[in-house]
Parts: structure tokens; sequence; C-alpha cells
């Protein structure tokens, strides 16, 4: 009777925290991420030390920095993933606002550390990229108008949603940033996708970004140089393209062997843009084939374990997170054979790169949240459907 | 399936029905909301199910063609820059140059480039002092700030010899490396310097360097040279190396004795145009060609070549012209008594002669002793307009086509407004300029019959036998009037009476022109045109010397006759043996009965 007059009392979970994590989270994902960190450190003692020999420091010491970062990116990780979906919206949507800001005040805090773009704010000892934050936060927001747009007589969140994708999508263009500017539009246009998007809409977004890209190829000169070395047939062998085409093939099936590579000594981008050039060369198309199948599974159980997913927005954040993920990581080994024009994009959890190391993790927490197993209600659906 | 919003959330005979059993109506609100909500959401989560399966599969799709183009890539063959060709692949791709007689005039040597890869190197100390000890215009400081500026490839020497690459590799450096390649080589240093041209290293690769022409003949046939399909074969030119190289020690000799800034000779074949000699001094050696003036007169540098890009004023060696068209178009015969009582003023110029002659002389003697004043009375007859087009179809107006690129250059110059003055002037040679290889042509055309002739440098089989310009007639009154200005005493060139041959010719004196305007008084350009044989001559000798002065007789002589003049007699004394030429003997009824008795 208690129960009647004062609502349900709050009944601790049967489960501690820890066990009920492990058994619900996705642990083949969570291996796969572990072993592309591994990766990424492995080829971070290949590819990372003429990198500190050029900026006067022990050879190893973007391997220890990137061990350090890593550890980072893993505590956040699975603390993300031991919230509930809606303890990641809420937090998620808080952190959205902030990076916002963050991103929006960069034209007056920010700094380009003499690259020409204005993406980071310099901590001292570490730089941070806003946008790299953003992304999966953004994601969460879009998610959560969109699903609440799904309610009957709920928000109009689609619109909203659109109109700040587009201001974010501006900020970084002006930054100039293309290649996160089309991952953050890439990243709404899943989500409305997965939301039940009439088609003809589809296409206007699809229009819109070519029209974008356009746009980016006649204004910049960066990006039409990118663009016209992809189209013509002949790749200028001086090009970073052609360095990385050619560590490919000089690796072969098994790789020149551990330390033997000589791509690392000409790219200025092999730990980063380029770390698959630096794979291929030493340890051949073996642990290339073996890291594009840990993407690979990652994205694809993600997608089917959402499928079950009864929580629209859990839903649809997830597929957003896991598209960027997977896009990401698609257009930086699409880019080193060739698949596509040369644009600057870490592959996730592999290249080197402290913030974006650490947003990743965040990132990937968060999916692993969506992604744990949990009552779907599937006794209420027969229950339900007995009574129609 | 109807549109659930098209349903009434609140159907009036429900409601009517709970009003009268006293329910309250909202709960039939609240449970086909709670029911649509749950349609819809069942609608979405299918449609949501069925997208998420094509995103999965796009990027299933995606990942796979990365992998595969990846496997793709990793298969190929590895194409680096360095390893694209194999070294023997370019052995021999530029055709070696040969004179006349097969002689070797520019080949291939198989040589090595030195680069380094300063990342490489152990030492970088040792090897830029190592590098610094062989070659001595390197210096160490310098090698050592080039290895430590970052670069990770440099070159140091396009080609070096093997004693050099032998040195370098007892340095012991992993970071020196060799890269072979061919190199041009002209075996016979200076000798032909000009005609041959040079060349340089074209794009560069580790393995391989492309050798391109840069003057001379080496550009004017760069691509046939070049050519695969040519597969080796050398390119014949019609030089005569032996030749080449009396041509070239007479002239500086004689450069030097008559203190000449410059020397030129052209030897060519009267009949066939092909150019047997053709020197220019001072000269250079095309296996380590100078670098070309940047500023200044280019024809200071000596990569200028005098006689095919210098265009002077020749001077009296035009005379022929104006006399051959006289008596081509019969206005005068060799004996027309010509007026050269001087100064003969015209529209406030006066014309003179070197000294005075008297009031007339006969055509023949104008030509010989070199009036002025006479040639310009012949002109006079003639006209500006037929003058301007017998010297135009003598090719004496425009640039040769001939087989070195620095002839484009050699483009005559004449006044715009061929005017009667100008007539007359131009008939003594003033007031046009053209080159050497101009001139030497031309007196071809002149003595070899009356057919127009073209230098050449190319081996020529046959005659050439172009457009006739004047007939056999006047020819050989040429012939005999060329041969009187050597044999007569009245002559200007005496000088060129050589024992076994006769020497036919004309001496031209021009005085150079000031760059600031007007003439210089005391530099000429001399030049002395020949022919040899002169009874049927085979071959024309073009000498001019650049500002040569000599003093005889405590006088100073600049005219041709002195300078010009002895310096192509000796030419012809050391050539015409070389050239199969008969020497006559003193007596020549002597070499006639011996002639018959060997026949």
């Amino acid at each position: 009777m208690t129960e009647m007059a004062h609502g349900t009392v709050l009944v601790q979970s049967g489960e501690a925290i820890l066990p009920r994590w492990w058994r619900t989270v996705d642990r083949v994902t969570l291996a796969c991420i572990l072993t592309l960190f591994l990766i990424g450190l492995l080829l971070g003692f290949a590819a990372s030390p003429p990198l500190a020999e050029r900026n006067g420091h022990e050879p190893f010491y973007y391997v220890y920095k990137q061990a350090f970062f890593g550890g980072m990116a893993f505590v956040a990780m699975i603390l993300t993933s031991m919230m509930s979906p809606t303890m990641v919206r809420r937090i998620g949507v808080m952190g959205f606002f902030g990076a916002f800001a963050a991103l929006a005040l960069l034209p007056v805090f920010g700094t380009d550390f003499g690259q020409g773009a204005t993406r980071w704010y310099s901590l001292g000892f570490a730089s941070v990229q806003p946008s790299e934050f953003l992304k999966p936060v953004f994601v969460i927001f879009t998610a959560w108008m969109i699903a609440a747009s799904q309610q009957i007589a709920g928000p109009p969140g689609k619109t909203l949603s659109l109109f700040v994708m587009l201001i974010i999508v501006g900020f970084l263009v002006m930054q100039p940033d293309y290649g996160q500017g089309a991952l953050i539009l890439f990243a709404w246009a899943v989500i409305y996708f997965v939301a039940g998007a009439p088609i003809w809409v589809l296409g206007l977004v699809a229009i819109l970004v070519c029209a974008g890209g356009v746009f980016a190829y006649s204004t910049s000169q960066h990006v039409a140089r990118r663009i016209d070395g992809f189209l013509s047939p002949e790749v200028d062998p001086n090009t970073q393209l052609a360095y990385a085409a050619n560590a490919i093939r000089e690796g072969g099936i098994f790789g020149t062997g551990l330390g033997e590579g000589s791509v690392k000594w000409t790219l200025p981008d092999a730990h980063t843009d380029f770390i698959i050039a630096v794979a291929a060369e030493e340890y051949g198309l073996v642990l290339v084939l073996l890291i594009i199948a840990l993407f690979a599974t990652v994205a694809m159980r993600a997608f089917f374990r959402l499928m079950k997913e009864r929580d629209p927005f859990t839903r649809l954040a997830g597929a957003g997170i896991a598209s960027l993920f997977a896009l990401q990581s698609i257009i930086n080994m699409g880019v080193a054979v060739r698949l596509l024009p040369a644009k600057g994009m870490t592959l996730p959890f592999v290249s080197y790169g402290g913030s974006s190391l650490i947003a990743t993790g965040i990132a990937v927490g968060m999916l692993l949240s969506f992604t744990r197993s949990r009552p779907q209600g599937e006794i209420g659906d027969i229950l339900l459907n007995r009574h129609r | 399936m109807t549109d659930p919003r098209r349903i009434a959330l609140r159907p009036l005979a429900r409601i009517l029905e709970a009003r009268q059993k006293g329910e309250n109506p909202d709960a039939i609100e609240r449970e086909n909301l709670r029911l649509r909500h749950e349609q819809q959401r069942d609608r979405l989560r299918q449609r949501a199910e069925s997208r998420l399966l094509v995103l999965a599969i796009c990027f299933f799709a995606a990942f796979t063609a990365v992998g595969v183009k990846m496997t793709a890539l990793a298969s190929s063959e590895a194409a680096e820059p360095r390893s694209a060709t194999s070294g023997s692949s370019i052995i021999s791709t530029r055709a070696d140059i040969v004179d006349r007689q097969g002689r070797v005039l520019a080949t291939n040597l198989v040589t090595n480039a030195l680069y380094v890869h300063p990342h490489e190197l152990i030492d970088p100390e040792a090897a830029a002092a190592g590098l610094a000890a062989i070659f001595d215009d390197l210096d160490e400081a310098t090698l050592l700030r080039r290895f430590s500026s970052g670069s990770r490839f440099m070159w140091i020497r396009g080609s070096i010899s093997p004693e050099q690459q032998q040195l370098v590799h007892d340095l012991g450096e992993p970071g020196l490396l060799f890269g072979p390649r061919e190199m041009r080589l002209y075996p016979n240093g200076a000798v032909a310097s000009h005609v041959l041209g040079g060349a340089r290293f074209g794009e560069q690769a580790v393995n391989a360097a492309e050798i391109i022409g840069v003057a001379g003949v080496e550009a004017h046939f760069d691509e046939e040279l070049r050519d695969p399909a040519r597969n080796g074969e050398a390119l014949e030119l019609s030089l005569d190396l032996t030749i080449q190289a009396a041509v070239e020690e007479v002239l500086a000799g004689g450069m030097t004795i008559m203190n000449a800034q410059g020397a030129s000779a052209v030897l060519m074949d009267a009949h066939t145009g092909e150019v047997i000699s053709l020197a220019s001094l001072p000269d250079f050696d095309p296996n380590a060609r100078p670098r070309p003036l940047l500023e200044g007169d280019p024809s200071q540098s000596p990569l200028y070549n005098r006689a095919v890009q210098g265009v002077y004023e020749l001077g009296s060696t035009y005379k022929l012209f104006t006399v051959a068209q006289a008596l081509e178009e019969g206005l005068v015969n060799t004996e027309t008594m010509i007026d050269t009582q001087g100064p003969l003023r015209m529209a406030g110029f006066s014309i003179n002669d070197f000294h005075d002659y008297g009031p007339r002389l006969s055509v023949r003697d104008v030509l010989v002793q070199s009036s002025n004043i006479g040639t310009a009375r012949l002109a006079q007859m003639i006209g500006a307009e037929r003058q301007q087009q017998f010297l135009g179809r003598l090719g004496l107006l425009e640039a040769l086509d001939f087989e070195m690129i620095e002839s484009r250059q050699g483009r005559p110059l004449y006044p715009s407004n061929w005017g009667q003055l100008s007539t007359m002037t131009i008939s003594y040679g003033h007031g046009i300029s053209a080159t050497q290889l101009h001139l030497a042509a031309a007196y071809a055309t002149m003595v070899n019959g009356g057919t127009l002739v073209r230098p050449t440098l190319q081996r020529q089989a046959e005659p050439q036998l172009g457009e006739r310009v004047i007939s056999e007639e006047t020819s050989m009154a040429l012939r005999e009037m060329l041969r009187a200005v050597v044999a007569e005493e009245e002559g200007t060139a005496n000088l060129a009476e050589i024992a076994g041959y006769e020497v036919g010719g004309k001496t031209g004196s021009a005085d150079k022109p000031n760059p600031n305007g007007g003439y210089y008084e005391d530099r000429v350009i001399a030049t002395f045109a020949s022919v040899f044989p002169s009874n049927d001559p085979q071959y024309v000798l073009v000498v001019t010397l650049d500002e040569p002065s000599i003093s005889v007789l405590g006088e100073t002589r600049r005219t041709a006759g002195w300078t010009a003049v002895p310096v192509a007699a000796e030419v012809i004394r050391r050539v015409a043996p070389l050239l199969g030429l008969r020497p006559q003997t003193v007596d020549p009824e002597l070499a006639y009965s011996l002639s018959s008795a060997s026949q």
C-alpha cells in the first residue's frame, strides 16, 4: 500500500555496477577498440621517431605521450559506457553547448599553430581541437532533438537541429576546416535518415553537399589542388599521396619488416593522416586488412545491435556515432589508397593525437553505452498485440 | 493503412457512452493517444531497422572497397621513381656526331653523378672534409651547412671521373651515392666548338639524365639526335676535322700577329654548299661550356660565333655583286670606262676612294683596285630596286636557314628606306651588314658558274645547282677579275699569292660602327673573301679579323690587304693540300707534259 500512496521506492538493482556493465557491454567491440589502440601504439614506435627527432625529443617521446593519452581515453571511454543512455544524453547535451561555445570563440582565443587554419586552443602542454569534441556531442544533441520531434505534438526538432548544424558547419568552414564540416553534415544526415527522412530531403542534402564541394573547390586553392591531384591519373611522385601509395606497394603482403620502412622519413604526416601507409610498409597487407576488419567489426556490430534498439534517441545517437567513426576511418584509409581525394583526417585510435584520442574515446564510450544489451520490452509487445 | 492522425482521439460515440456510464472521457483520449504513440513507434522502428541495415551495407561496402584497393595496391609492383628505369635503357640514346670522314666529333661517355642523402651520412663533418679534398671547388663549410639544412637529397656533381668516384667511394660514407648516367663528350676539345655547340643535362633522375643540346648543331638537331628510332646512327656533318683543326690553328696565329680581337673563317665547297670548316675565335671547350654573359656585349663572350651570329658590314667584298649585276644586265662590259673622279657628292654625303685613281677606270679595274666611286657609279646605273632584288636573290637580305640555331640571330641589316644614297653605299658594302656565312655563300654562287648555293653542314651527295643568278659568262669574268685582285700589281690582295695555287678574291675593310653612333676611325672589320683554284673555283674561304692592326715599315695598317689577306693565304697554303687539290708546278707547260705523260 505504501507503494500506491508514495510511488515506487528506489530499488537497488540486484547487481553490482561493474559486473552488470561487463555483462551488458559489447565486449567484442571493446576488444576491437583495445586492439586498434595497441596497433596504434605499435605503429607509433615505427612512425613517430622521425617527428621526435625533428622536434628534438627522445625517439619514443610521442609513443609515451600517446600511451598516456590513450590511458586517459580508455578511462573516459569506460566511464562513459557505464552511463545509461539518458545520462549520456543529459551530459552530452550540456557538453554540446560547451563545445559549441568553444568552437564559436575559436576566432577570438584560438591559435592556428602556423598552419593557416584556426582550429586549436593551446593549453601549453597540449592543444585541444574543439571540433573533435563537438562531433559526438553534436550527434547526441541532434538525436535528442529529432527523437523528441517524433513525439506527437513534440518540438520542431528537425528544423532546429538543421539550423544548429548549418551554424556549426558555417563556423568550421570559416576556420577553414572542410573535413570536420563535412563530417558534421554527414552525421546530421545519417541521423535524419535513420529517423525516417523522406527521400527527397536526402536528395536535397546530397545536392547541398555537392554544391558545398564545388564552393570549396572554387574558393580554396588548397582544396582545389588536392582534388586536382586526385582526379589526375598521374600522381606527382613528390606528393604525400605518391609516397603513401609507394609505401603500400613496397610493403606487399608481409611488409618490409619492423623499422625497415622508409616512408615515415619522407611523409610529414606519417604519424597521423598517413599512419596506414606506415602500417602497410612495415607490416604489410596483413596488418592493414586486420585494421580494416577491426573498424568494420565495430561499425557493423553497432548497427546490428542498434537495429534491435527500441528507444528512438538511443538508436539515432548510436547510429550517428557509429557512422562518424566508420566514415572517419574509411576516409583516412581511402585517401592513402587514392580512393578519395586527399583530406587530412586522423584514423581513430590509431593516429597520434592527444585531444583527438580522448574525444574518440568519449565517442566510443557513448556508442558502447548505447549498444549495451538491455531489456527491449519484447514481452510488452506480445502482451500489447494480444490486446489489439 | 490509414493515417492515424486522421482518426479522432476523442471518438464521439465512445465519449457519449462513457459519459452515460459516468466515466471520465479523458481516459479514452489518453488511451487512444497511447495506442497511436505505440503504433507510430513501431512504424518508425521498422523503418529505422531497414535504414540501419542500408547504412550497415553501405559501410560494409566502403570498408570492402578500401580493403580491395589496398590489396590491389599492395600486390602491384613497387614503382618508386628511383627504380623506375634501369640503367641500360638510356645508354646511347643520343646519337654521335661525326665529321665527313667518320671521325667522332661528339659522343657519349658513361659516368656517374654524385648525390647525397644527408640523413644517411654517418659523419657529415668527415664527409664534407673528404669531398672538399677531392673536389677543389667545393668548400667544406658550405657543404656542411648544406648537409644540415634538413634537405633529404642533394646533388653534388652532375658527372665525375672514375678516379674521383674511387676517391669518393673510399670515403666509405653510405650517404654518398652514385647515379649512373651518360655525359656528352667532345673528344677534340675546342676544335669545332662553335659548330658543335654543347649539351647539358636536362631532367635528372637518380639513375639517368636527359642530355639536351644547348647550341650549335647539338641544339639544331636535338630531336633527331635524341630520337630512339635513329638507333644510335651517327649524324654526319660536312665538316672535316683535320681541316677544321688546321684552320683554327692558322687563324689563332693570325689573330695574335695581327693584334686582332677576334677572328673567324668559313671554308665552303663552292658547288655543294658544304661547310668544310667554320671557325670563330676566341673559342671554348664544349666539354666545359662557359656561362653566357648576362650583361654587356654578348659578342665579347667566347660563346659568340662570329661567322654565323656576327652581323658586320663587310665592305668592298660587296663590290663583286655590283659589278656582277652591272655585267649581267648588260649595262657595261669589263672594259667599259667608269668615271672615278672624286669625291662623289650625293645628298650632302661625299664618297671617297682610299686614294685617287684618276678620272676614269675600266669596270675591271674598278673591282681590282677597289674604287668606291666607280662602284657607286655602277650602282647608280643599276638603281635601288634592281640592286635590292639582286642582293635578295643572293640571300643577303634575310637570315640563313643553316643547321645551327645561332644562324637565326644572323639577320642582315639594311636601310628600311633604300634610297639612291643607300644604293651607292651598299654597292661597296657600307650601310648593309650580313654574316660571313652569307658572304661565303654569295661568293660561291658568283664563281661556281652562277647557280645559287645555300650553305649547309650536312653531307651533300652532289652540287646543289640552285636557281641561276648570273650567267656562266659573267661568272667566268668575275673569276678572272678576282684572280687579278690577287695577281696584279695594282690589286688589293697581292699577299694572297701562293706558290702552286691560283687564288682569287676580294678584300673588304669596313669601319666598325660605334654603338654610340657613327663609326670608329681606327677600328675595322677586315675581310678577305677568296676562291681557289681561281680558274675553276672549288672552295670559297672567307677570313675576317676583328680590329686587326699591324705596324708595317713604321706605318699602322688595318686594311684587309695587310691583315686578313695574309692570314687567308696561310690558311689556303695549309688546307689546299688537305682538300686534295693538286699544286700547280712553277712551269705550267711542264706540268701539262707531266700530266699527259702520266695518263
